[in-house]
């Protein structure tokens, strides 16, 4: 059993629908308790950096995710789940944010004018590690995109796939023991990505 | 590198996918949700699907469609036709499309636009605009004057001037459909697809006149569009998605190449 975390960031019909894909069981919940049982946690979202901190501290998640990933449970972030795990955003004229990656997530400045911000498509992703969430995916495989803020991680060790944009070489998946966390959205690349949720799934976090 | 996208449009009309000429002699092709996974089994990037009488009709969109859509495919997709509120939007939202896109009824009420942003994100706010080539004049210094209601109602509104107050007010992607290219296929409208994409931060995706695949390389290479719709190409059998990813590859037009 799959556990989504629901923190009322963005719409969570399409997580669960590629779990179905590969007929994986899951569920969509804010209930703490639920999300310290769980075998392993989905932490997605799109939205403000912002908001979504305050939400998780209205709603006392914060405690319970940083619980999740000391156990030691499979924990995978999606794209704006990915960004608040660093230390700081610059979104929102500045964001302390969960402090599980050691960097910051910063925003595209583009100096080509053809590179709009957000970034909206698919950008391809050079493994920089043999991680278990890249079994059986080529190289440079193409995932979806869409974001204006990238992470960037002070400990060069976090980084296990690197992607150019903006005129950036930036971390689109970042991980560290039982942690992994994506920029695009694997629930909406297609075959691809639903072969690295399926890799997750499988995953005992090593 | 980011690539450029190849998007399948889907007019649909009586629950049936349907083509037609400037929305007239609409012909029936299929069931939406039977070609949504073929073009997604073929390698599109995204998909869009309007629902071409809901607006006209007064109804909101078909909300069952988009369910099923949503189970068949693992790309983004943007419906489009009926929304006119907050509540419209959500429904499309939750049903699984990633994008909603808003044309004749934010020309009658731009508010939605920002609503729809502050409360989706602008990354799910789509504008649809159908401008019209007209004389160069006070009103419409761009020559492009915005269409609404299938073309039929000229609005008195510059495209250049609508598309940058549609992205002060929060929309995340503009689709920029040339009413006399629509249904051509002899090419997009290169002057005005690089206009709008010369002149707004968001990214721009051409629509109308595509027939072939180098008017696909035309769009991207001369008017810097982001992304392209395709439809009668495709319907029609004349062309294969493979054909033309494998067609833009070999003129050096970056493209998705694995799925």
């Amino acid at each position: 059993m799959i556990t989504i975390i629901d923190y009322k960031a963005g719409n969570l019909t399409s997580v669960k629908l590629a779990f179905d894909a590969i007929g994986v069981e899951s569920e969509i919940t804010d209930s703490g308790p639920r999300i310290l049982k769980a075998d392993r946690v989905v932490f997605p979202g799109v939205g403000a950096a912002g908001a979504a901190l305050r939400t998780l501290n209205d709603m006392k998640l914060v405690d319970v995710i940083r619980q999740v990933v000391q156990k030691g449970k499979p924990f995978l972030g999606i794209c704006l789940g990915t960004q608040i795990i660093f230390e700081r955003s610059e979104e929102d004229d500045g964001v302390e944010c969960i402090g599980l990656v050691p960097g910051v997530v910063k925003l595209f400045r583009p100096v080509n004018r053809f590179e709009k911000v957000p970034q909206m498509g698919w950008n391809s992703v050079r493994q920089v590690s043999g991680h278990k969430i890249f079994n059986g995916i080529s190289d440079n495989s193409e995932f979806y995109f869409v974001h204006s803020y990238y992470p960037s991680p002070s400990d060069k060790s976090y980084i296990l796939g690197e992607t150019e944009y903006g005129g950036v070489s930036f971390a689109s998946v970042v991980g560290t023991g039982s942690l992994v966390a994506t920029q695009f959205h694997p629930e909406k690349s297609g075959k691809v990505g639903l072969k690295l949720l399926d890799n997750f799934c499988k995953w005992s976090g090593d | 590198m980011l690539t450029k996208r190849i998007i399948p449009c889907l007019d649909i009309r009586n629950k049936k996918v349907t083509k037609g000429v400037r929305f007239q002699n609409n012909i029936e092709l299929g069931d939406p949700v039977e070609l949504a996974s073929k073009y997604y089994d073929d390698g599109c990037d995204e998909l869009v699907f309007y629902d071409i009488t809901a607006s006209a009709e007064r109804r909101p969109i078909d909300i069952d469609m988009v369910r099923e859509v949503a189970k068949a495919v693992r790309i983004p997709f943007a419906v489009g036709g009926g929304i006119s509120t907050l509540d419209d939007m959500s429904r499309v939202l939750l049903a699984g499309a990633e994008k909603v896109s808003v044309n004749s009824l934010a020309v009658e009420n731009p508010g939605i636009i920002k609503d729809g942003a502050k409360a989706f994100g602008s990354q799910c706010i789509v504008l649809g605009m159908d401008p019209l080539k007209v004389k160069i004049s006070a009103e419409i210094p761009s020559g492009y004057e915005i269409t609404t209601r299938g073309f039929r109602h000229h609005t008195g509104l510059d495209a250049l001037a609508w598309a940058r107050k549609a992205v002060d007010l929060g929309v995340g992607e503009i689709v920029v459909n040339s009413v006399d290219a629509d249904g051509t296929r002899n090419g997009f409208e290169i002057d005005l697809t690089r206009m709008i994409a010369d002149n707004v931060g968001v990214p721009v995706v051409a629509s109308g006149g595509a027939g072939t695949p180098d008017h696909l390389v035309q769009v991207f290479r001369q008017a810097g569009a982001d992304a392209a719709i395709i439809a009668g190409m495709i319907h029609t059998g004349q062309f294969t998605i493979p054909q033309i990813k494998n067609f833009l590859a070999e003129s050096n037009i970056p493209v998705r190449k694995q799925w």
